[in-house]
């Protein structure tokens, strides 16, 4: 777990984990069916996050917990019943 | 255990204290409950639905060396099946502790039969495991 968010007005966002050379490459279009889709085998993209957590707002690095198994489970939505 | 959704972590803490902390015993969740405001990781993960703006329900298995293992996509109105989740990290767990000498057969859980790939085994299965092993 990294540092704690500032908590202002804005709303903070999770940011997706750059290598250095994609930082500084130009964007290389992407042509349509070709997108990068996960694969097993394949490293699990980095990432922040802003979170919520034993009554506090924090940010979550998802390379913070190499070493460890990590189950990473996506949801529709907070109060959607399932 | 890391949660994710496009909801502010303003309003995973208002789900928590309105809701979740009545179903659970600990009174809070003891995971992180992550935010993908826009879905831009869910984007990456290939679990961003952008006609409903909400990142759909996926689940990764990620091991120690940051490598994915296992994923799973369930439509919204269907929940997850949590054993089954252990089950696998309790196979994987074993198989990587034993080097890529083990495997664990179609229903296995801890105590049932670990199968050794190997020369001598190919053909042989059915004198080690047996189809019902694969139920419960």
């Amino acid at each position: 777990m990294a540092e704690k968010p500032a908590v202002g007005c804005k709303r903070p966002s999770a940011k997706v984990a750059k290598s250095p050379e994609e930082t500084q490459q130009p964007e290389t279009p992407v042509t349509q069916g070709e997108q990068h889709m996960i694969q097993i085998g394949q490293k699990a993209p980095d990432f922040t996050a802003p979170a919520y957590f034993n009554n506090e707002f924090t940010e979550v690095k998802l390379s913070d917990h190499l070493g460890k198994w990590v189950v990473l489970c996506f949801y529709p939505g907070d109060f959607t019943f399932v | 255990m890391l949660s994710m959704s496009v909801d502010s972590m303003f309003v995973h803490k208002m789900w928590v204290d309105k809701e979740l902390s009545k179903m659970v015993t600990a009174k809070t969740v003891p995971f992180p409950m992550l935010s993908d405001g826009g879905g831009s990781i869910g984007k990456i993960y290939g679990v961003y639905d952008k006609d409903e703006g909400v990142d759909i329900r996926g689940r990764f298995l990620i091991d120690p060396d940051g490598i994915i293992q296992a994923y799973e996509m369930v439509a919204p109105p269907v929940g997850r099946n949590i054993p089954e989740t252990l089950r696998q990290i309790q196979a994987f767990q074993l198989v990587r502790e034993g080097k890529g000498t083990k495997a664990t057969p179609s229903g296995w859980r801890p105590g049932k039969t670990v199968l050794e790939p190997g020369p001598d085994l190919v053909g042989n299965v059915w004198k080690v495991w047996t189809v019902d092993q694969a139920f419960d």
